[in-house]
């Protein structure tokens, strides 16, 4: 028989090295598929490479992608950490991307050192207010945030849909379901000139920078741990398991609508339905790669945005299909998840009988 | 006693790390007989019949069962398969029912393959009525088990260990989730089925039940058998002093004068969903200098004392006084603001946060105290001094301040929330079977700082199933049963262990 117990302390080294070892790993597993699709496999790890590292163009690239994911994977990991499954963040960025669209079209004409900050306050406070609802369900009513949060999502999106075919649409669009675009005193300032990467990328490292801080020193992050540890202990010490719970819910809802206000402010300009493809949802598989350490998150949303971007490339160079990129996405995920359960757990070979 | 032998257990032992569970236990069994099992919780029936069915492997000893020619044979230990071969069926206290499937698929679940399950239903429907006309077990065959009284359940469980050819049957305290009607008609049906030849083993520790009827009674006490004696020869108090124990170890405890009261409990009252969670107008007043025991077998409203004083749970009636201030929010920081001190009963689940560091458990009861934060920061060196201190204080011994809690022993976590406890000098303490699962060294420390606490001038409430323990600690004797708290006349081991059962004195 062979039984699984768990490890004394997981070694720093694991802790550092099962991510590291799955994200390889997957992009090892990678070469099946693409072996299937007929593809040179050096070349087309060559292309990959390239469209990562290749010019200025690819690489910047990369980093605009990555700063909707290293908020989206904040979201899931100050959630995640306090064991609130939060599935919505995907909802809460459009939410965050309509509140830009309310104040930053006219609404409010101010300079842009006032406006961009409203901006940014109206998207957090409007991703903060999407998970709200299920963190009050959970805590009052005990119903599952999973369930809750997930079919947000389609509300949400069902409800973009609504507002961009009415009060929102941008009359000068021809009919397209798009907002206004945001006027020019609300858009983040691009980082590197003709390069779509801007200034959402530095707000998202001070994100990722306050989380940590927030998380390892402060009394909050503290509770936060310790809800998420074993809320029993923690009531029993004298925690508000409840209070905290939805702490850690308007957080995360908010750094989810910060990824949202940078894609409409920073990058496209204007709100559609379309300007997230799955940014929450993979955000989920950034925090885990990271082991919910929030400076594993920027290091993770980079890598899982090379893949991406450098899916891409490949795909238009050598004609294979660019899902493979979320292929990779999806084994470096299940490889995390068999890694860090190897980095807890050992298998141990037993006598047979004993228990 | 002409008849055949079935069941040799000789010398049984099992340690569960420094606790021994069983201590060289042997126990026979006749054919037909009814041996009662009967013993105070944690005295090890359950682990000796456990090994029994194979869930646990003896660190010694051995098992011989008849076989169907009553011819004696070895058993395999440690294999639950070997066990039912042997016609041994075990019947556990929390059911092992698949709750949405028929009374009958789960009697037939595990005998024979799935595949070939329709064919044979009719004919094994025949078995199971024939069973059931045999012993009066009835249960409804085709409804869901979910559907099911628990004595029907239990009906259906005892049908599946006769279904699978149960020769011997056991029975893990078979009435403690029954009504009195169900629990006398189980031992009926229990006296038709022993006709068959079938032997039975009961666990239990209600006295009325065990001497009206069992053949038998073997008597465990801390994992050792202390007692074996024919039902007929025995009375309440021969069996009530053999459960408890007659030595009194002698802890030095210094007289000391009571003082003003710290914790008055008036008529309060929860009503929980069972007797577990229930409490019926309790009455207590515990003051300085003085411990309280609470003597009582498990699960009769130890928990509700419990999660109100600890502010778990606010009750539904009744007053709660700490010193001269009446409790009217029950929550843990307002508990821990009037200075209450709190050992948890499960300290695994509520005591310690196993993922977080010994350091920061030391400090999790004072998050707001300015020598742990600054502004909502944690003074990260000043927790590790702390934490230092503490554990040099309380010899709190493992890897490290800085380790994970849960990588520390029972007897360290207990040190750790008892640093955690004592530290903030609380003028009351609540202790929960603060040494159970301990080793002596551990328990005795225990008992030393609860003692050290009483004389620096705190009230102690003890709740403790070890009565040995709360003989040697406490001032005065309450013992709860069924919910109620009584006052025990005076410190009388045989009288205590009635009440204990609910018998009155």
């Amino acid at each position: 028989m062979i039984r699984i117990e768990p490890r004394e302390a997981p070694s720093r080294w694991w802790t550092l090295g099962v991510p590291v070892a799955s994200a390889l790993l997957a992009l090892l597993l990678a070469a099946i598929p693409l072996a299937f699709a007929g593809a040179n496999i050096i070349e087309a790890y060559g292309q990959m490479a390239k469209g990562v590292f290749g010019s200025t163009f690819a690489f910047t690239e990369m980093l605009t992608r990555a700063t909707p994911l290293i908020f989206t994977g904040l979201a899931a990991t100050i959630a995640f950490r306090a064991k609130l499954w939060n599935i919505g963040a995907e909802g809460q960025l459009y939410l965050g991307g309509m509140a830009a669209v309310v104040v930053g079209t006219g609404m409010i004409d101010a300079p842009a050192w006032v406006l961009i900050p409203v901006i940014l306050m109206a998207g957090a406070a409007a991703g903060a207010a999407g998970m709200a609802g299920p963190a009050y369900l959970k805590t009052r009513f005990g119903a599952d945030e999973v369930v809750t949060t997930l079919l947000l999502n389609f509300i949400i999106l069902i409800f973009l849909q609504m507002m961009l075919e009415g009060p929102l649409q941008d009359p000068l669009g021809m009919g397209w379901p798009q907002s206004e675009p945001i006027v020019d005193n609300g858009i983040l300032p691009q980082l590197v000139p003709r390069m779509r990467v801007h200034a959402g990328l530095i707000f998202a490292l001070v994100a990722a920078g306050i989380a940590h801080i927030l998380l390892s020193k402060s009394v909050w992050g503290f509770k936060l741990r310790a809800v998420g540890e074993n809320a029993a202990a923690a009531l029993h010490a004298g925690i508000g398991v409840r209070r905290t719970l939805m702490g850690a819910a308007l957080v995360s809802g908010a750094l989810a609508g910060l990824a949202g206000v940078g894609e409409v402010a920073g990058l496209r300009g204007y709100l559609t339905t379309d300007i997230s493809p799955g940014y929450g949802y993979t955000g989920i598989v950034v925090a885990m790669l990271a082991g919910l350490s929030p400076i594993g998150v920027v290091i993770s949303a980079v890598f899982i945005a090379s893949i991406f971007v450098g899916a891409d490339t490949m795909s238009r160079a050598m004609g294979v299909s660019s899902y493979l990129a979320d292929l990779v996405v999806a084994l470096s995920l299940i490889c995390v998840l068999v890694g860090g359960f190897t980095a807890r757990y050992r298998f141990v070979r037993t006598n047979k009988g004993d228990k | 006693m002409s008849q055949p032998r079935v069941l040799n257990l000789n010398a049984m032992s099992k340690r569960f790390g420094s606790v021994v569970a069983n201590d060289a236990v042997s126990i026979e069994l006749n054919r037909g007989e009814v041996l009662a099992l009967l013993g105070e919780n944690g005295a090890g029936k359950t682990t000796l019949m456990n090994m029994l069915f194979g869930h646990y492997l003896p660190d010694s000893g051995s098992i011989e069962v008849a076989d169907a020619d009553g011819k004696m044979q070895p058993l395999t230990l440690g294999h639950p398969q070997a066990a039912l071969e042997a016609g041994i069926g075990m019947v556990h206290q929390h059911f092992t029912l698949a709750e949405n499937l028929t009374a009958l698929d789960n009697i037939l679940l595990g005998a024979e393959s799935l595949f070939s399950w329709r064919h044979k239903r009719r004919e094994a429907k025949k078995k199971v009525a024939a069973i059931m006309a045999r012993t009066g077990l009835l249960a409804p065959l085709d409804e869901k088990v979910g559907q099911l009284t628990v004595g029907e359940r239990q009906r259906v469980e005892i049908l599946k260990a006769l279904y699978h050819d149960a020769r011997i049957l056991v029975l893990d305290e078979p009435t403690a989730v029954l009504t009195p009607q169900e629990a006398d008609t189980l031992f009926e049906n229990i006296g038709a089925m022993t006709k068959d030849g079938l032997s039975v083993i009961f666990i239990s520790h209600k006295l009325r039940e065990v001497l009206a009827f069992s053949q038998r009674i073997v008597v465990l006490r801390h994992g050792k058998k202390v007692g074996e004696i024919a039902t007929d020869d025995a009375d309440q108090q021969v069996i009530a002093r053999m459960m408890v124990g007659e030595d009194t170890p002698a802890i030095p405890r210094e007289m000391l004068k009571p003082g003003a009261p710290v914790l008055a409990l008036k008529s309060l009252t929860v009503k929980g969903r069972s007797a577990r969670t229930s409490l019926h107008a309790a009455d207590l007043l515990i003051r300085a200098h003085e411990v309280v025991g609470i003597a009582g077998v498990s699960g009769n409203g130890q928990t509700a004392l419990a999660r109100v004083i600890s502010g778990l749970e606010a009750p539904d009636g009744g007053e709660m006084w700490v010193g001269d201030t009446r409790i009217l929010r029950f929550t843990p920081p307002v508990m821990q603001e009037a200075g209450i001190g709190r050992i948890p009963e499960d300290r695994h689940h509520d005591g310690v946060i196993g993922e977080m560091s010994v350091a920061e458990n030391l400090v999790i009861e004072r998050l707001g105290d300015p020598l742990v934060q600054n502004h909502g920061f944690l003074r990260q060196k000043e927790i590790l001094t702390h934490a230092e201190e503490l554990s040099r204080t309380y010899d709190i011994r493992g890897p490290g301040i800085e380790a994970e809690a849960r990588l520390l022993s029972g007897g360290n976590i207990q040190k750790l929330i008892l640093a955690r406890v004592f530290e903030g000098q609380p003028q009351f303490i609540l202790a929960n079977q603060p040494t159970r699962g301990l080793d002596m060294g551990a328990a005795g420390e225990v008992a030393r700082r609860l003692l050290e606490a009483r004389t620096r001038g705190a009230g102690v409430l003890l709740i403790s199933e070890d009565l040995d323990e709360i003989l040697a600690l406490s001032d005065r004797v309450m013992v709860i049963h069924d919910g109620r708290l009584s006052a025990a006349p005076d410190k009388d081991r045989a009288k205590i262990g009635l009440m204990m059962a609910g018998e009155p004195v």
